[in-house]
């Protein structure tokens, strides 16, 4: 990395004190090389990964799962059957660990916090406008409080990629800053919706906006536009992290959501965050994923390795 | 001018010649083609995952063309190409169904002797004998395919019932049903029960003959260029002893057929792993030989099917 000349936490202070300013820290930082990045990614994901360090790489994807339920037709009782899967994915094995959180709408929070109380299943919310975050500040700042009311642990916030896409970074910035306020002792995670940003450059300077105000999770997608995750987009946001970390010694962690549908997909993330960010990220705290067919998936693979025999979905919850 | 046209001509026939010689001496020198055939799972031809291949021999001991040798990654391939198939293909009304079935046999019947030579190279019989077996293979299909929308009315119905009901009772197919081909019949054993399954509405993950799996390999391309959805057969080329213990324990697939499974001590095994989620089993033949020539019956479809019965309140 070329960043030595701004390598210091008070070089990033300034480089918030103007639009202008951070319009010049962010469009400083070193380019993306596409064609090395996909290359880079594709090149990890043909490691192979079998036996023992398949078994703890699906415990850890387990453990780092944020069980997602964002729909507009969720209930209460949907909610609370995705909870109890949330604390025990397997019923007939106690030794499945649970996932780390369960993601629903601000208004499901409750319903979430009351089913899952003290297992240590956090409940995430996704707030600000979820998924378009085409909202007045206000509203968006509102709509986050009600959720950590309601008993959120994490806000899974949206940035205004219009505002992005133009260059009013000091809006996102200052946005993203006035939600952590109002995430009060919640975590926060902020989504780019790296579909919609259109190059891995515009990737690399959200991760640090995003970092520089705050954020402690840098999270890809909604779900809800495609593309959503890639192995590219989260190699950028890893070395992101990593980069961050060199200089101001805080980590960040990394959330790809959407389209992560098997064991295979999931390994080859955790392969990149151990290759690129370092085994210091393997940990729930550090790096989810945000998905819901995903679990069947590991679930799965753990009773084949087991029993010894492929498992099959009629064995597992529908979700 | 005369002479000149004449001597023209008589050059262009000296190239001609020249030409046709070239080319005889060249078909003399062809080089063989040593095909290597692949798989056939979800409606492509993808090699085995293992990457493995093995020879395949004819009757008299010749190098006939190289097969994939499955794995069990590839059986799981398989299940879940099936598996994704079985929505679909059950779906379609019965009659479509047997519509699909004829197309199958038509194209079947537009490659006879294609299939009459492999026959013939792979089980050693006479050309006359390889070509009873296709023609008897492609009516067989026929009379499976005309069973599509005829089997509700045979083995269902409406049931009398003491009380102000309707009672019906509809065969439903069961899923996604692994097939153990015969090993000697390489044609007509497994059109006989490869068409059973499918024309019912199940999907299936075929394990071919082992020794003699050409044949099976050509129906599989008949199958991939008629109306056949991919994933509904899939064609496993390779050991019935290697993969048929991960489809017999399989959680995911619903029946197993194990008429090619000659190894009486490995039919055993395979039933027993198959009771891991009561999979229907149909068992080889007795003494082993079963004969394929015979006249079929409903039997093979009725094996996989399940029986739905639903009361419904009369009038109103």
């Amino acid at each position: 990395m070329t960043l030595q000349t701004q390598q210091d936490s008070a070089g990033l202070a300034d480089a918030t004190s103007s639009n202008e300013a951070l319009r010049r820290f962010l469009h400083g930082l070193p380019g993306v090389d596409q064609v090395g990045a996909e290359a880079r990614a594709a090149q990890l994901a043909t490691r192979s990964i079998k036996t023992t360090a398949k078994q703890f790489a699906i415990d850890l994807a387990i453990r780092m799962v944020d069980l997602t339920t964002l729909e507009g037709q969720d209930t209460p009782g949907k909610v609370r059957a995705i909870c109890a899967k949330a604390m025990r994915p397997d019923p007939s094995d106690a030794g499945a660990p649970p996932v780390a959180a369960v993601c629903v709408y601000g208004d499901m929070a409750a319903v979430a916090k009351q089913a899952l109380r003290d297992s240590g299943v956090h409940v995430a919310c996704v707030a600000t406008a979820f998924p378009s975050g085409r909202s007045a500040l206000p509203v968006k700042l509102a709509d986050t409080r009600n959720a950590v009311a309601a008993g959120a642990d994490e806000i899974d916030m949206v940035i205004d990629r219009g505002a992005f896409l133009s260059g009013r970074y000091l809006q996102v910035f200052e946005e993203i800053v006035a939600v952590r306020e109002a995430c009060g002792d919640a975590h926060l995670k902020v989504i780019f919706e790296t579909g919609e940003l259109q190059t891995y450059d515009n990737v690399r300077r959200a991760s640090w906006l995003a970092m520089m105000a705050g954020g402690h999770f840098i999270k890809t997608s909604t779900g809800k536009t495609q593309p959503a995750a890639t192995l590219p987009v989260t190699l950028v946001m890893l070395e992101a992290v990593r980069d961050f970390r060199a200089m101001t010694g805080q980590m960040v962690g990394v959330k790809p959501a959407g389209g992560i549908k098997t064991t295979k997909d999931a390994i080859k993330y955790l392969v990149m965050v151990n290759e690129v960010a370092g085994a210091a990220w393997l940990d729930p705290d550090c790096f989810r994923f945000g998905a819901s067919t995903l679990l069947n998936d590991l679930l799965m693979q753990r009773t084949k390795i087991s029993t010894g025999y492929y498992a099959g979905p009629d064995y597992f919850t529908l979700d | 001018m005369t002479e000149n046209k004449s001597s023209a001509r008589r050059t262009v026939t000296k190239a001609a010649q020249a030409l046709a010689s070239t080319t005889g001496a060249a078909s003399e020198q062809r080089l063989p083609i040593r095909k290597t055939y692949k798989l056939y799972i979800g409606g492509a031809f993808p090699r085995s995952e293992s990457g493995r291949s093995y020879v395949v021999h004819d009757a008299k001991g010749g190098f006939l063309a190289n097969a994939a040798l499955a794995s069990r990654k590839d059986a799981r391939d398989a299940v879940v190409a099936a598996r994704k198939a079985f929505g679909g293909w059950s779906g379609r009304t019965a009659y479509n169904r047997g519509q699909v079935l004829y197309r199958v046999a038509e194209v079947m019947e537009g490659r006879r002797g294609q299939f009459a030579e492999e026959v013939q190279a792979s089980e050693g019989v006479s050309r006359r004998g390889a070509y009873a077996a296709v023609d008897a293979s492609v009516d067989r299909l026929v009379w499976y395919a005309g069973w599509a929308d005829k089997i509700a009315q045979v083995v269902g119905g409406a049931n009398a019932v003491a009380g102000p009901y309707f009672n019906f009772s509809s065969p439903e197919p069961t899923g996604v049903v692994a097939v153990v081909a015969p090993q000697e019949s390489s044609l007509l054993g497994l059109v006989s029960v490869l068409a059973p399954v499918i024309v019912a509405g199940n999907t299936a993950v075929l394990v071919t003959s082992h020794q003699r799996p050409l044949p099976a390999i050509a129906f599989s391309e008949v199958l991939a260029t008629s109306d056949v959805p991919g994933g509904v057969v899939n064609v496993l080329t390779g050991s019935a002893a290697e993969i048929g213990p991960w489809l017999a324990s399989h959680m995911d697939v619903n029946a197993i057929d194990l008429s090619g499974v000659d190894d009486a001590g490995l039919a055993t095994s395979l039933e027993e792993a198959a009771a891991g989620n009561l999979k229907r089993v149909v068992r080889p033949s007795a003494d082993g030989a079963a004969d394929w020539t015979a006249d079929p019956t409903i039997d093979r479809i009725t094996a996989f099917l399940e029986t739905k019965t639903v009361w419904h309140p009369v009038g109103i």
